[in-house]
């Protein structure tokens, strides 16, 4: 049996797609069979961050539909074999996407994976609510400001009242934070809500801080998931966050800035 | 009460009736100005707007056909559906009305059976200074009764000067039980209880949690909480920490920008004395 992973925000743009792909990386990586799947009908980002837009033949719609298998749609990272890119489709309409459907897909997936990443669409609409809906896990993916808090608030209660696992009355999922485009500078500044403020409103199991990074947007460019980028902070981020996920303790990283911690060193 | 109201019995039929009770906000109108009912309907909507939002409701037209008022009733049900409001009955109307409300396919109560209580429930109601706040909730409208047959209505709120007033109509009477939830109440979230409300965890702004008796928060309450929405007076709310957006004992109610707590992280108490809201530190 798999664990289903949903990777979701409510607000748009926060870095749900980045952390789908890396996040997937990271658990293939470590030898998990791992499939990750775009519910973002229409918008079709994953495959561009994951570099296999080129490759796309078949989508989750074909499977649904029933117009391919999911062998012929899964595409095989070109990095790891252990993992398996399920895209969106670009020109289909939304209405595709059904709960039956998706079950369906999901059960078939299972048999096979250990773990299946699902990258939510932005809002509380269908599409979010399905990507959800048959998770086991909820990576809950915020900004530290306001309105990224509050749309963060909004899905917990979604997970917590509209998800397979509340309406079946089974074990609550279990809501992961994930404090994306943390920059410490602008938290010490006033721009940007801190950890705790951020903590005081959600109080959650914090996975990880993954700080502001021009890394990620080269790795996105480049096709690559950031977290194969080991140099960069942000790939040793995520590459904590999957530690955690799996088990590991690991400190909390990037909470400071770095210029706060000399200053500190040499009592400046 | 359970935190999923919607889950489906298991059930091998298809389809199985219940004697059951609903929660349904009663509208009385007492003006056929209906620019001035939409105002005041706005007004009270934009107080607790996901209260508001989708709640069906019952036009009672009687005091409107006393006073010989004219109105249509196609008129007011579009009015009160193009705000977001859902009239699911008519009671007071004439013949003439009835048959408007059922082409609509609107129910019609003749409401013979409560001519005296309505009258007498009228009258003590224009007396009351209390403004706004309640109506009905999904969780509670899935509750069960024996004795659904056994009408009694109590009313909650009304702003006298107004041209319209809504009030609660409960069906039966249920024994108060406590509520307990352990899990956080987030953005989006409503609870009812019938009887008092014990939250564990903290209650998030843009949540709402409402109670027919006391309201106990054990962590911060940010969202929305009402105590004594079916008219308890003598209900209060406690929490450990005060950062309500809304507070309400009995439809008074008080709104952050008039929460003064200078005592954050302290923990608070709000009640009703000689009809003022009361938010003080517990002592
Ligand atoms: N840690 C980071 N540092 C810098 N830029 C980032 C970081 N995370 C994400 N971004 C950038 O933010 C933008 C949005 O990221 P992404 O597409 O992952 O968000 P999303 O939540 O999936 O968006 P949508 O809601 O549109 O699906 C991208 O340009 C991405 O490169
Ligand atoms: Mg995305």
């Amino acid at each position: 049996m798999a664990r289903i992973i949903v990777v979701t925000s409510g607000k748009g743009g926060v870095g749900k797609t980045t952390t789908s792909a890396a996040i997937a990386m990271g658990l293939a990586k470590k030898g998990h069979k791992t499939a990750v799947i775009d519910f973002d009908v229409g918008l079709r980002n994953l495959d561009l961050i994951m570099g296999c837009e080129r490759r796309v033949v078949y989508d989750f719609i074909n499977v649904i539909n029933g117009e391919a298998s999911l062998n012929q749609a899964l595409i095989r990272d070109k990095n790891c074999d252990q993992l398996y890119i399920l895209p969106a489709s670009q020109t289909r309409d939304k209405d595709a996407l059904t709960r039956e459907g998706v079950g369906k897909v999901l059960d078939e997936l299972s048999a096979d994976f250990k773990y299946i990443v699902c990258d939510s669409p932005a809002g509380i609409e269908k599409g979010a609510n399905l990507a959800l809906y048959f998770a086991d896990d909820a990576f809950v993916v915020t900004n530290p400001e306001v309105s990224s808090v509050r749309d963060s608030d909004r899905i917990l209660g979604i997970l917590a009242s509209k998800s397979r696992r509340a309406e079946q009355n089974e074990e609550p999922i279990r809501e992961y934070l994930l404090l994306t485009r943390y920059d410490p500078n602008r938290v010490k500044s006033g721009e940007m809500l801190g950890l705790e403020d951020v903590q005081d409103i959600l109080s959650l199991h914090l996975l990880g801080i993954i700080p502001e990074s021009k890394s990620v947007l080269s790795a996105s460019n480049a096709g690559i998931p950031v977290i194969l980028d080991e140099k960069s902070e942000a790939g040793q981020a995520y590459e904590d966050v999957i530690a955690r996920y799996l088990g590991e303790e690991r400190p909390h990283r990037f909470i400071e800035s770095k210029q706060g911690f000399f200053r500190k060193l040499f009592g400046g | 009460m359970s935190k999923n109201p919607q889950k489906m019995p298991n059930t091998s039929s298809v389809l199985e009736f219940k004697s059951s009770t609903f929660f349904s906000p009663i509208l009385i109108l007492h003006s056929n100005d209906l620019a001035a009912i939409e105002q005041s309907l706005q007004e009270k909507i934009s107080l607790a707007p996901d209260f508001f939002k989708h709640s069906p409701l019952i036009i009672d037209v009687r005091t409107l056909n006393e006073f010989n008022q004219d109105f249509k009733v196609p008129e007011i049900v579009d009015m009160l559906r193009k705000i977001g409001l859902f009239p699911i009955g008519l009671r007071g109307g004439n013949d003439q009305q009835n048959k408007q409300a059922k082409k609509l396919s609107i129910p019609v109560d003749t409401g013979q059976e409560h001519e005296n209580g309505a009258a007498a429930r009228d009258k003590n109601s224009s007396q009351e200074e209390k403004p706004v706040v309640q109506g009905n909730d999904d969780s509670s409208a899935e509750h069960n009764s024996n004795n659904a047959g056994c009408q009694q209505e109590s009313k909650a709120t009304a702003a006298p000067d107004s041209a319209e007033k809504i009030e609660q109509s409960v069906v039966t009477t249920v024994p108060a039980r406590s509520t307990l939830i352990s899990q956080p109440v987030r953005s989006g979230q409503r609870i009812y209880a019938q009887g008092d409300l014990v939250v564990m965890s903290q209650v998030s702004a843009g949540a709402e949690i409402m109670a027919e008796g006391d309201i106990h928060v054990y962590n911060t309450l940010r969202g929305r909480a009402l105590a004594g929405v079916q008219g308890n007076i003598n209900a209060r709310i406690f929490c450990l920490d005060l950062q309500a957006e809304l507070v309400s004992i009995a439809g008074d109610y008080k709104t952050s920008e008039h929460i003064t707590t200078p005592m954050q992280k302290k923990p608070m108490q709000v009640f009703l004395q000689d009809h003022a809201l009361i938010i003080k530190e517990i002592a």
